[in-house]
């Protein structure tokens, strides 16, 4: 650990994926992920690294592809619009194994959209990052240390699992500093050898083969059921969740990133007013943290989802929730960031609810 | 009693060409190609650092045929993944393997910057003029007036355009260091091609610049021809508006590399030259 | 010094408010408290108003977005007119009067008037004015050890641009003492 320095939360993913052992970042200009291109490019340089400004984001996508069939750690980063064109290649390293990293420090959508923050690509990144039978582990940073913690994490699981990683973040974690302690640098012949890479065979193995295409059905069959299986060890062994104030909550908030730490500000006028109300920070997107929502069953008695857009990550909750509770759902969108004033209103009214059903008792 | 003679290999399959069927129609060129490519790689003594992509196309499997390392890409993605590779690991051969459609029609911004970067990889580009494993549709290279499934009163270019030239076009680019058209119909031609090939390899190892060899070649299946046919049709059709012949060659023209070329071209450019007195 | 201390910095593109909300984020960073350092982005950056948002708290920060500051700095007259009305009761606005024609009203908080581009150019720096606002808004609110303030400056001028960091440093002193 070192000095605590204050860092833009776009730098503090670059400087950390760095740390990380990533020495391969390719990278497209869009708002308001910029700086991490930037910051990669004065530092790439420094620590014997590559950063490449690909033609595209498809190309940006597809050189991490070719980095990571490599045996390196790759990473691109984008925001919204250019992230949906990364789908293919992201759907290519799924359906061919590959491990990397892709950052999405989200504006909003659809279409060209605003580049204010947002979190309306939730369902993108949990539901249809790509064409076809995968997943993609989404990872939800809600403040710049988390984000340069994260990053180790989502190496580490991409490698683990053979599979890509994205970092969810939002314009307004990407552009805040906030004190940051960086961890120790990993230095990228320290990590744990490959058996399947393409980087020459050296006349001393078969070749390696990086490949999505299966022709015969009931092999791609087979090859769909098989990384199931590593999803399901994923979902059993992944799921992380920060809990605050929810054990004895009666109105817990579900919410993650910059809309989480806005929760907290409400969660906490809403205890000094003597509403019990709690929150859930989803930490992974994917796999969604059922644990930590079903742990307050029990206790809770109304959900409240709260998201920077028109109602995404709700559905999620309501399938944990089964119908249990009321899940109730307050976003604003278009790059609007919620107040903590606004979130407390919809708790109160959740809370008069709550009172009124119990008179009717 | 016959007399037992010493055998004498004359024709044997190379090395890095894997012992399998490939999907290939009869009468197809690729199978030409892929052997060629496999010969220089066996006679460069490379397979072991060589990385092959894959394109999407009737080339599709032949991450099944080389023996090297290979990767299968995205549909025109190739030079985009050949750059990934190539970044990491600077001492792999790193080629890829592009039909028409993928090279010249959906990859062609991964095709035109990755020479444009002057990436240090090799590209061999297989022209024949339409997409064949789809069955058949005009490709960016079908011919004015040529007949496919998806220009069915013929190529018109009034409404569909031209066809591209790929090696006139890459051959303005300054990090290109060598381009040649070939086509294998004959052995005179099939030796010239396999020659091209290993002049772009040997480019590539020694490091001086992206090289491309384009193959005008035949589809006899989706040609409605036999393989005669179709190489009479391509001689008469195709060579003429993609004429044969090295379209770059910067070690000819006299330079050690494509960034000594490039650097000669912008000599009135100041900033391009710092060392020499102009702006940074 | 209450527990919470938001600030809002706001005026137009190229006067340094950006760096000068850096300046107090780091003040708090130095005194081991929670910080957040929120920007306006976008084209708002490029020569129109441009302002961000510190927080200074003894707990973790929720929303790093301040709507209601407690201090505003303001550098122009759409700064003023937009943030002075919703500053809290109690909190401290810092006007700079060389740009702004005129202060509305805001009798919930102090207003403090100086001609911050004008004493910046008498003084021979012009582009400093952010740091005499800044300096004059310690003045009133001492959200930081006086020491904290000049150890936070050697934090945000690089250390090869020795020479703007002293004027910086007396930027700070004709704040302070304005």
């Amino acid at each position: 650990m070192s000095e605590k320095v204050l860092m833009k939360g776009n730098e503090a993913l670059a400087e950390s994926a760095i740390r990380a052992g990533c020495r391969f970042f390719f990278g497209y200009p869009i708002t308001p992920q910029t700086e991490l291109a930037a910051y990669m490019a004065k530092r790439m340089p420094k620590v014997g690294g590559t950063y490449l400004q690909a033609e595209s984001e498809i190309a940006a996508i597809n050189m991490v592809y070719g980095a990571s069939a490599a045996g390196a750690r790759a990473m691109t980063s984008s925001s919204s619009p250019g992230v949906s064109l990364k789908g293919e290649g992201i759907s290519y390293m799924s359906g061919s194994d590959l491990p990397g990293v892709i950052i999405n420090v989200q504006r909003g959508g659809p279409g060209l959209g605003g580049i204010q923050p947002s979190q309306s690509d939730y369902w993108q990144a949990t539901r249809a990052m790509g064409h076809g039978d995968h997943r993609l582990v989404v990872f939800a940073p809600a403040t710049v240390q988390e984000m340069a913690d994260l990053i180790y994490d989502a190496f580490d699981v991409a490698d683990k699992y053979r599979t890509p990683v994205m970092i969810l973040a939002d314009g307004m974690l990407g552009q805040m500093m906030e004190p940051v302690e960086l961890r120790e640098a990993i230095s990228p012949e320290d990590l744990p050898a490959k058996d399947w890479t393409t980087e020459g065979h050296k006349n001393k193995r078969p070749h390696n083969i990086v490949n999505s295409l299966y022709l015969t059905a009931e092999d791609l069959e087979d090859l769909n059921v098989e990384r199931y299986q590593r999803y399901k060890q994923i979902e059993e062994t992944e799921q992380r969740a920060e809990t605050f104030l929810a054990e004895d909550a009666d109105i817990v908030l579900v919410a993650f990133g910059a809309t989480s730490r806005i929760c907290r500000s409400a969660v906490r006028a809403a205890r000094d007013e003597g509403i019990k109300a709690g929150l859930i920070r989803p930490i992974t997107l994917w796999p969604f943290p059922e644990e930590a929502i079903r742990a307050t069953l029990p206790t809770a008695k109304a959900y409240l989802t709260v998201e920077m857009n028109m109602g995404q990550m709700v559905d999620d909750v309501r399938l944990v929730v089964n119908g249990a509770h009321p899940v109730d759902f307050y976003g604003r969108t278009g790059g609007v960031i919620p107040t903590p004033d606004e979130v407390l209103g919809k708790i109160r009214e959740i809370a008069a609810d709550l009172d009124s059903a119990k008179g009717d008792e | 009693m016959a007399d037992q003679k010493e055998e004498k290999v004359v024709f044997q399959r190379p090395h890095s060409l894997l012992p399998v069927v490939t999907n290939y129609c009869p009468g197809c060129t690729h199978g030409i190609v892929n052997r060629l490519v496999a010969e220089v790689i066996d006679e460069l003594g490379i397979e072991g650092d060589t990385v092959g992509i894959a394109p999407v196309g009737c080339s599709v499997m032949a991450y099944n045929f080389f023996g090297c390392d290979m990767i299968e890409a995205a549909h025109g993605r190739a030079p985009a993944v050949a750059t990934g590779v190539k970044r990491v690991h600077p001492e792999n051969i790193v080629f890829a393997y592009q039909g028409d459609g993928d090279l010249a029609s959906i990859g062609m911004a991964e095709t035109v910057h990755a020479a444009t970067r002057g990436e240090n990889i090799t590209v061999i580009f297989i022209n024949n003029a339409i997409y064949g494993m789809t069955g058949g549709q005009m490709a960016p290279t079908s011919l004015p007036n040529q007949v496919t499934q998806t220009s069915p009163y013929g190529r018109d270019v009034e409404t569909a355009g031209y066809p591209i030239r790929v090696c006139e076009l890459l051959s303005t680019l300054d990090g290109v260091a060598y381009l040649e058209r070939v086509t294998v119909d004959s052995p005179k031609n099939v030796r010239k091609a396999k020659k091209a090939i290993k002049k772009a390899f040997e480019t590539q190892r020694d490091g001086l610049g992206y090289s491309l060899v384009e193959v005008v070649a035949t589809c006899p299946t989706n040609w409605g021809m036999t393989p005669q046919q179709a190489f009479a049709w391509m001689r008469e059709n195709m060579l003429p508006y993609y004429p044969l012949g090295v379209y770059k060659d910067v070690v000819a023209d006299g330079f050690a590399n494509a960034a000594e070329a490039a650097s000669a071209r912008s000599a009135e450019c100041p900033i391009a030259h710092p060392s020499e007195g102009g702006e940074a | 010094m209450s527990n919470t201390l938001n600030v809002v910095l706001a005026g137009f593109g190229g006067q340094g408010l950006l760096f000068a909300g850096k300046l107090i984020a780091y003040c708090g960073l130095i005194e081991d408290r929670h910080v957040s350092w929120l920007p306006s982005y976008g084209p708002e950056m490029r020569g129109g108003t441009a302002n961000c948002s510190v927080c200074l708290s003894d707990e973790p920060i929720g929303s790093p977005l301040v709507l209601n500051p407690d201090a505003l700095i303001a550098m122009n007259q759409p700064s003023i007119d937009k943030f002075a009305p919703v500053v809290t009761d109690g909190g401290v606005i810092v006007a700079d009067m060389t740009l702004i024609g005129s202060v509305p009203e805001a009798p919930q908080a102090t207003t403090i008037q100086l001609p911050a581009t004008q004493m910046a150019e008498d003084a021979g720096f012009k582009q400093l004015a952010n740091i005499i606002c800044a300096g004059r808004l310690w003045a009133e609110t001492h959200f930081c050890e006086e020491e904290t303030l000049f150890k936070a400056m050697e934090k945000c001028v690089p250390a090869r641009k020795a020479q703007m960091l002293e004027l910086n440093k007396q930027a700070l002193h004709i704040g302070m003492n304005a």
